[in-house]
């Protein structure tokens, strides 16, 4: 106690002599200017514009091939997509009054995502209509990006399968040799093919894309060159569609072993409908997937064995737009239940 | 080659191409020195000397009772001009002594070079308390007094000694230089510490950006019989925890010493510092401190008396360029940015830090990528806490285990939103602490 009383009246005048005479000069031009905050003082490059703009970016091939089978169509498709989600956006920041977030990508994703799931002969109209709902219901309404639940692609092609359930699932004729003979203006999907009318698709096809379906979904080997492309990156997490893919090639395979007159083979699986493009691009997707290791492979899990069941059992001839909403869902459960184990943690 | 490591933790640029190749070189004594009479974690000293009292270069000049202290000595001959509260680096005032040079050349400085003890004949108390007085703190950053580290309980036996010579921070050289330069003076000073610590197994752990120190250590290491590991270079491979995981793939309970595992680790500033208290009784009153990035104009390694303030150091390297927004005492990682270049030179100082990069970012909402969790070397949830932090909820956060973030600020770095996670951390450490406090009182 003493020696704080003793000390204390020496240090007082003393700082003083340190500082310069007047503050208010050091104020007025200071000699320089160190900026203070708080460590770390290093940040990496990659940034929330870098990733939404690598997954536009990775979507390039599947959109190249849709405008190659479905021609101009396809192009106004995604445009109109495109434009009625920037609107959405734009007019979404203005009521909110924040800043303009269309520079960040995710309004654009959500645009081109929504237009490849939609059939090629979808009214413009209807699909813009989709795009706003994706925009605003999707993610706007739930405080913007980062704070939706829902996948807002997704939840905007709910919205459209739920109004348009008929236009939704009329599928025309890529515009390639195969198709020029047949009378028909649509055809079916192979899913759809295979489970009403158990006709199988050739598998070379499939990869490649001519075949009926969604404008993106068709051309399997574009989505791969995207989706490894955003793994490689690592703007996407690989667990994801490893397990999805993984899950559904084994729960598909047993169902095909007890009865393959029944139920198609895994292969037929993984190459029809949008199960590669929603295994990479929509599950995938940073917000609404867990954000723990674990996690995400209890989530690619779930929407695998959600796939095959609906696909199998349900009355819709796909199921991977629903098993991801649903998994979507779970998300903030399995982020709570996932939690690591922390370093030096004792097991229990 | 695959290098042992720890799981998780993220690669910064290492930059450590402006100082690495540069030898130490000394900073002449500087004509005034600011001795701060707390240099490290524990109680602060009490000052012995009076304003007007000349000291002596060595000279103990605030010291304390309490265990975990460590003593100040005074780093040039002088006079004491004024003992009072000034600016440290560490961000806040704190009680220093401040000592002017006297105007005549000192003649007696070859004087105290000349002793040389032969260690082995000295007992560990005695060795101990050469520690203790020569006021050796660890010197990688933490500023832990060494005498504390090297007496561990009873219950708690030690079987293993790692020197860490990883220096994970980006930019930072010094222990690299030293390791290069003077690998026998460092694993002297190892020896001295085992011997201490009555420890056989003997590791040094090196970061593989660093060939030519695991060389030279190697080859030195040999007649010791110590065991040189090269881990990989990753952030933060040189936290105590994260460095005996990769060397002995031993886990530090959660809310444990590595003294739980039989391990006690300290930077190889220390023992070179050790072996200096040790051999040559000289206290601990100069350090190497590199001195770089891209915000000055001559990047060195100097040795420097500590109490030196930085703007004297920063003019011997040829001052900062005009761009220069930022100064760090510490690597980038873990640093501390400074406002006032009159802050003194610290036991702690590993480096000084000039930087022309600071942009200025807007945080965004969490987009949930998951980044700062696989980054999280203590597998937390770093989101998860800041965000808990953010809205108050203390005990939840307590609950997800806030305590055992280490604060290597590997979250905040990866964050694409720009989110500070590692700072809200810390807020909530805090009041997670204050809140314990209450509740034990």
């Amino acid at each position: 106690m003493s020696e704080i009383e003793e000390n204390k009246p020496k240090p007082e005048p003393k700082p003083v002599e340190k500082k310069k005479p007047d503050p208010r000069k050091k104020l007025a031009k200071p000699d320089k200017m160190l900026i203070l905050n708080s460590s770390p003082h290093l940040h990496t490059t990659k940034s929330v514009k870098s990733i939404m703009w690598s997954v536009v970016i990775a979507l390039f091939p599947a959109m190249a091939m849709a405008i190659y089978y479905f021609g101009l169509p396809a192009v106004w498709m995604i445009l109109t997509c495109v434009a009625a989600a920037l609107g959405a956006e734009i007019i979404m920041n203005l009521m909110k009054g924040e800043k303009i977030t269309i520079i960040d990508g995710s309004a654009i994703i959500t645009g081109i995502l929504l237009a490849l799931t939609l059939p090629p002969s979808f009214r413009l109209t209807s699909a813009a209509l989709g795009s706003i709902v994706a925009i605003t219901l999707g993610k706007h309404i739930f405080g913007g990006l980062g704070y939706n639940i829902f996948n807002p692609a997704l939840l905007g092609r709910a919205f459209l399968q739920a109004s348009f359930p008929v236009a939704m699932t009329t599928w025309s004729n890529p515009i390639t040799p195969k198709f020029e003979n047949t009378d028909a203006i649509s055809t079916a999907t192979p899913l759809g093919s295979f489970k009403f009318e158990k006709i199988f698709t050739d598998y070379s096809d499939m990869l490649i894309g001519n075949i009926g379906g969604s404008l993106g979904e068709t051309s399997a080997i574009a989505v791969l060159i995207g989706g490894i492309f955003l793994l490689i990156l690592k703007n996407a997490d690989w667990r994801i569609p490893v397990s999805i893919l993984v899950t559904v090639t084994i729960f598909g395979s047993i169902f095909w072993m007890l009865n393959p007159a029944q139920y198609p083979d895994p292969l037929f699986h993984i190459l029809s409908g949008g199960l590669l493009f929603g295994a990479f691009f929509m599950a995938t997707d940073m917000v609404t997937s867990p954000i723990t290791t674990k996690g995400a492979w209890i989530f690619g899990i779930g929407i695998g064995i959600l796939v095959v069941i609906i696909r199998l059992f349900g009355g819709l001839p796909e199921g991977v737009m629903y098993s991801i909403l649903l998994m979507n869902g779970a998300t903030p459960l399995i982020n709570r239940y996932t939690r690591p184990r922390i370093f030096g943690e004792s097991k229990k | 080659m695959k290098f042992p490591t720890f799981k998780s933790g993220v690669h910064p640029r290492d930059n450590k191409h402006f100082t690495e190749s540069l030898p130490i070189e000394i900073l002449p004594e500087p004509k005034e020195v600011f001795i701060p009479l707390q240099q490290h974690i524990g109680a602060p000293c009490k000052p012995l000397v009076e304003v007007g009292e000349e000291v002596k270069k060595g000279q103990v000049v605030g010291s304390t009772d309490a265990f975990v202290s460590s003593p100040v000595h005074a780093t040039i001959n002088g006079k004491v001009k004024a003992i009072g509260r000034y600016p440290a680096p560490t961000g806040s005032k704190i009680q220093m002594i401040h000592i002017v040079a006297k105007d005549e050349e000192d003649e007696q400085d070859a004087v105290d070079k000349d002793i040389e003890t032969d260690w082995t004949a000295l007992s560990v108390e005695e060795l101990k308390d050469r520690i203790k007085k020569a006021g050796i703190v660890g010197l990688g950053g933490a500023a832990f007094p060494t005498h504390v580290k090297l007496s561990p309980p009873e219950d708690k036996p030690i079987d293993t000694f790692i020197l860490n010579g990883c220096e994970c921070e980006p930019f930072l050289t010094a222990d690299h230089r030293m390791m290069v330069e003077n690998p026998d003076k460092i694993l002297t000073g190892m020896a001295i510490i085992m011997k201490v610590l009555g420890v056989k197994e003997g590791y040094v752990g090196i970061e593989s950006n660093k060939p030519d120190a695991v060389k030279k250590m190697s080859a030195a290491a040999k007649d010791y019989g110590f065991n040189i590991i090269t881990v990989k270079t990753k952030y933060p491979q040189g936290a105590e925890k994260m460095l005996i995981k990769a060397v002995k793939n031993r886990k530090v309970p959660t809310g444990g010493l590595p003294m739980d595992v039989g391990a006690v680790v300290q930077n190889v500033g220390t023992a070179a510092a050790v072996a200096n208290a040790v051999i040559n009784e000289k206290p601990l009153t100069k350090r190497i401190v590199t001195v770089t990035g891209n915000g000055i104009k001559e990047p060195k390694n100097l040795l420097v008396t500590i109490g030196t303030k930085f703007s004297d150091v920063i003019e011997h390297c040829g001052g900062l360029v005009d761009e220069t927004s930022q100064v760090f005492m510490g690597g980038p990682m873990m640093g501390i940015a400074q406002f006032d270049l009159a802050v003194p030179v610290i036991k702690a100082t590993s480096g000084i830090v000039c930087t022309t990069d600071y942009k200025q970012v807007e945080p965004l909402a969490c987009i949930g990528c998951g980044g700062c969790v696989q980054a999280c070397p203590m597998f937390l949830m770093p989101t998860r806490l800041a965000r808990l932090s953010y809205i108050r909820y203390w005990s939840e956060a307590d609950q997800m285990g806030i305590m055992n973030c280490i604060e290597c600020g590997s979250c905040a770095y990866v964050c694409p939103s720009n989110i500070p996670l590692v700072q809200w951390i810390r807020v909530g450490k805090q009041k997670v602490y204050e809140i314990q406090c209450e509740l034990v009182a």
